[in-house]
């Protein structure tokens, strides 16, 4: 009861705090920045925070909040128009939208898509906020409940999804989300340092692979080429059908979906250590599952879409809870905020246990500050989104050197290597191929985000377990098969079972025609070879640093088993059946007018250029090139594009204080920013 | 040297017959802090807090821009700073404990080398361990009643900054089984508030904002600080801490544990390279004294702020913020270790955790 006596006082003290119009004003200003970064794929929250750091100190707190809220709250929302219009997941939270969201932009339906996404993210923030402000004051004891045990159980929850994504051959899934994990244990090892898969003599690989380089290079890349290829618009004839309000019916027909995906992301998000990677993937399954039928999954079904973006806002607001209650970031956008708000005022709002108690109006201020941002920033998305849907009727041709140099940018604004650029294309061929022969992509996203947890957080457990049963069985056993962890694993167990048994109607790549051996056998050869070898590695490693291979050895054993019982049903059955499915065969891309190795090779020349003169003179003269050789495009419109788009670049740059990859020639010659 | 700057400002003056400014002006410019980590770790947060300070008192009031270059363990941003020359003095690199462990314990990634660069400014900070009630009743001064305890502790790796703790309660004879692969010191709490960890420690500000209201609560119970260093290179108690002992007491008060020879040297070395000098502020080899000079007074200027303690109590606590001659000892000894020390530490983390650097 003291409890409501405490919080009540706060929430009204709260409420007055951010009805300031000079608040307002400060939010509405933090939500413009954050949708202007927000569109930038693979820059999101961290750059747009930093920008805004150098500012907060001694600023007034309320307003220092409101500006930096205003800013967070909004890019899961803005980064759903890359990943419905583009096909390229804007950040970590938005990679469930793509499977469904893109589907729907080439149907020409980019503007019902959005909609409904906007619609289902300001709901999803509301429903955070609404439970938020009733469950911080108790929280602590909730998520102290969830120990290793319990997170490995919601990482594996996570990976079971893979069940329902992998596709008609679900050995094929399996398959594709063991490569996925074995590539995300590529680098040195959390508990003993040893290094997969890398070298010290060529130190890039030693930090592992970048999600926003594997999202943008599984899903992002394989799709660019394909358009480029097939020479036309995103939107089928270049027409837009359904229009916003569409989706904001669907939202409606959908809403209790969107209740339960919400409730999905604030608990998954309270949970600190998992970040929001498994959340999307999570809804996504949930909204496959409870969807009678299922045929039109991954070919633009708007439940898709609702699902994982209902939970993603949502998250952020359980993401508060960790970051609020404990001073323990969610995410690196949290991290920069927590040391942020140290910065504010005279620097007495401490971010952690005390801020409950000591400050309770300042977390309810954050709390409803999100669900304004949220607000504001989902109505001025869905006012601009009819505008912005036009973009999927403009012939590809003019998009794609511009996606190539954003997804380029944001792939080298992960590490601020060249070879972040090299590792994009890398990942991008094997999105490419995983696509072309149907093996799912999700599935392999999903197995490469999940990585790092199940073996962080079963390597811990295990070491915690063995201690606990040293002391006694009792103690051991009620530490791995808690309440929660039962739960979990009955909820797996089913969503597995279910999963399987639905896998065979959702085609994440669509219809795929089945065609001739060859192509199918070599590219499972290949992917065989690298198992075998990432094995072998992994065997290398010396037996008292077990924890640094086991994972690796057990993943790659699965992995290795189901490639070649693949291998044996390749050999075995006739020509035209469904596990040599191959787009090249039929469809959009057998017809398409270009081939696949000299659209690539656009892509390459832009890196090749870029690793001699920089990335900013590279660009300049690709963009050329490309619209006037490939577009053919006349000299004042190439010229004109090119200076637009490289204005547009050093503009963002200069913004964010961002640098572009500098090449051979800077290293010989001092230039200029942005050439240098 | 005086003479001749005096004879270049007397020239000056005559020039442009106006007021003297300093010789380095940096209107219009652009300073570049260097932080070789990502922008969510304690680093960030440090550069952050001092840029605009610095933006202020330096002359001409340029923008201070931090830049984040993480990798390797910030061996990847050590090293690109190691191949920077003095352009117009607008380049800053910040380096912490975890740059400086790789180069004592000679990583192979290393090839930057400290003696070349020109620190500039140090700050530093402590640290205190704590035990779970159950086992914390058993410390009395000494560790003798834990010697035959089993404690769990999340560590973010045996060599970096958690060499420290590991280190010295193995001297103590107490059995601590470091859980790996956590992710900075907050999780490594909530760890032990799951009670799934039965030990762990914070630096100074995480203790105070983090794990002191635990020790209030009763759920955690105070076991030691590292100490602090004074000006003649001795371990006191911390100035933030004075009613907990340091770890020197613990372990003089504990049978088989010595404050001196090998194990303490190699113990001492590596406290001092990741706590009371954990952060180093350096200018690139072959920059001019006179820009060095500016930097250092700017520095300077903000530690003599009139409202410094209070706005830096989250970021350097009570300890000593080092400038100029200051901040060059407190490199020297972060980043000075003997080889008998050096040899000690490799060989007990190969024994003990199979940890080889080669």
């Amino acid at each position: 009861m003291d409890l409501f006596a405490t919080a009540l006082p706060a929430l009204a003290d709260a409420w007055a705090l951010i009805l300031q119009p000079v608040v307002l004003g400060y939010l509405v200003l933090g939500v413009v920045m954050g949708l202007a970064v927000g569109v930038f794929p693979g820059l999101g929250g961290i750059a747009g925070l930093s920008l805004l750091l150098p500012f907060m100190f001694g600023m007034e707190p309320v307003l220092g909040l409101a500006l930096m809220i205003g800013m967070v709250a909004v890019v899961p929302t803005s980064d759903t128009f890359s990943s419905v219009l583009m096909g390229i997941p804007g950040s970590s939270a938005s990679q469930a939208t793509v499977l469904d969201g893109f589907p729907l932009a080439r149907k020409g339906q980019a503007a019902r898509a959005l909609s409904a996404a906007f619609t289902a993210s300001l709901f999803g923030g509301l429903v955070g906020a609404l439970f938020l402000t009733l469950f911080i004051v108790v929280a602590r004891p909730l998520v102290l409940a969830f120990g290793l045990p319990e997170m490995l159980m919601i990482s594996i929850l996570g990976l079971s999804m893979v069940a329902v994504l992998a596709g008609r051959v679900a050995l094929k899934g399996l398959a594709a989300a063991g490569l996925g994990m074995l590539i995300g244990t590529i680098g040195v090892a959390d508990a003993g340092g040893s290094l997969r898969m890398a070298s010290y003599d060529f130190p890039y690989l030693t930090d592992g692979l970048q999600l926003v380089i594997v999202g943008l290079g599984i899903f992002a890349v394989p799709e660019i080429v394909s358009l480029l290829r097939q020479d036309r618009s995103i939107a089928k004839d270049a027409t837009l059908g359904a229009g916003w309000m569409d989706g904001v019916r669907d939202w409606f027909a959908n809403k209790w979906l969107s209740v339960r995906c919400s409730l999905i992301g604030v608990l998954v998000g309270v949970i600190p250590g998992l970040g929001g990677s498994v959340v999307d993937w999570i809804a996504y399954g949930h909204a496959v599952q409870t969807t009678k039928d299922k045929s039109q999954f991954g070919k633009g079904e708007i439940r898709g879409v609702i699902g994982p973006e209902s939970s993603n806002n949502a998250k952020e607001g359980g993401g508060l809870v960790p970051t609020l209650l404990f001073g323990i970031p969610g995410s690196g956008s949290m991290a920069i905020f927590i040391g942020a708000i140290a910065l504010l005022g005279s620097g007495d709002i401490e971010v952690g246990p005390a801020m409950l108690r000591d400050n309770l109006d300042i977390t309810y201020s954050i709390v409803w500050l999100l669900a304004l941002a949220n607000v504001v920033g989902t109505l001025l998305c869905i006012g601009v989104s009819g505008g912005i849907a036009k973009l999927t009727t403009i012939r590809f041709t003019y998009l794609a050197p511009f996606l190539f140099m954003l997804i380029a940018f944001a792939a080298f604004q992960s590490g601020q290597n060249f070879e972040d650029i090299l590792a994009l294309f890398a990942i991008g061929l094997i999105g490419i191929f995983l696509r072309r022969f149907d093996w799912s992509r999700p599935a392999f996203l999903i197995g490469f985000v999940l990585s790092n947890p199940v073996e962080k957080f079963s390597n811990q457990a295990f070491q915690i377990a063995s201690f606990r049963f040293r002391k006694s069985f009792e103690e051991g056993m009620e530490y791995i098969f808690s309440p929660i962890v039962i739960v979990l694993l009955i909820v797996t167990v089913i969503s597995v079972v279910l999963g399987l048994r639905q896998a065979k109607s959702i085609m994440a790549e669509g219809e795929v025609q089945s065609g001739s051996k060859r192509a199918p056998i070599v590219f499972l050869l290949v992917i065989l070879a690298y198992v075998v070898t990432a094995l072998l590695n992994a065997n290398a490693i010396p037996d008292y640093n077990l924890t640094d291979k086991i994972v690796p050895l057990v993943i790659g054993g699965i992995t290795l088993a189901a490639l070649l019982i693949l291998l044996a049903q390749m050999i075995l059955r006739p020509e035209g059946d469904t596990i040599f499915a191959d787009k090249e065969m039929a469809g959009e891309d057998a017809d398409a007018p270009y081939g696949l190795w000299g659209t690539l090779a656009w892509f390459a020349g832009l890196i090749a250029a870029t690793y001699v003169l920089g990335f900013v003179l590279a660009l300049a003269g690709f963009l050329t090139t490309f619209l006037r050789v490939r577009a053919q495009a006349t000299w004042p419109k190439t010229l004109a594009l090119t200076a637009a788009v490289i204005a547009l670049m050093c503009v963002m740059g200069g913004a964010l204080n961002r640098d572009f990859p500098p090449g051979l020639l800077q290293d010989a010659v001092d230039l200029p920013w942005p050439l240098k | 040297m005086t003479i001749k700057r005096l004879a270049t400002s007397v020239a000056a003056i005559a020039l442009m017959a106006g007021p003297a400014l300093a010789e380095v002006d940096f209107s219009g410019k652009t300073i570049e802090w260097v932080i070789p980590f990502s922008e969510t770790g304690g680093s960030a947060k440090w550069a952050n807090f001092f840029a605009p300070l610095l933006s202020e008192e330096l002359p001409g009031n340029p923008t201070v821009v931090v830049k984040f270059m993480p990798g390797a363990g910030s061996t990847k941003g050590a090293n690109w700073f190691q191949e920077q020359e003095h352009k117009d003095g607008t380049l800053l690199f910040g380096s912490s404990g975890s740059t400086q462990f790789p180069y004592l314990l000679n990583d192979p990634r290393v090839r930057y080398e400290y003696n070349d660069w020109i620190p500039v400014m140090a700050t530093g900070t402590g640290g205190v361990a704590y035990l779970n009630p159950e086992d914390g009743a058993k410390f009395d001064g000494s560790a003798n009643g834990l010697k035959d305890v089993d404690l769990i502790f999340g560590s973010q790796g045996a060599t970096g900054l958690d060499l420290v703790p590991l280190l010295a309660w193995k001297m103590l004879g107490m059995n601590v089984e470091p859980v790996f692969g956590i992710k900075g010191r907050g999780d490594g709490r909530l760890m032990f508030e799951r009670g799934e960890a039965t030990i762990d420690y914070q630096t100074s500000s995480g203790y105070l904002s983090g794990a002191a209201d635990l020790v209030a609560a009763g759920t955690a119970v105070p076991m030691m600080t590292w100490g602090a260093l004074d000006e003649n290179g001795n371990i006191v108690r911390d100035p933030t801490f004075p009613d907990m002992p340091s770890f020197k007491e613990v372990c003089a008060a504990t049978d088989g544990c010595e404050t001196e020879g090998v194990a303490w040297d190699a113990w001492k070395a590596f406290f001092i390279s990741g706590y009371p000098s954990q952060k180093i502020a350096f200018l690139p080899k072959g920059t001019p004294q006179d820009v060095v000079d500016t930097y250092v007074a700017a520095f300077e200027a903000v530690r003599s702020r009139p409202d410094f303690a209070e706005i830096s109590s989250n970021e350097v606590g009570r300890y000593p913020m080092f400038v100029g001659a200051g901040a060059e000892k407190a490199t020297d000894e972060a980043t000075t270790v003997s080889p008998e020390a050096k040899a000690y530490v490799i060989d007990w983390l190969k024994e003990a955790y199979g940890v080889t650097i080669e």
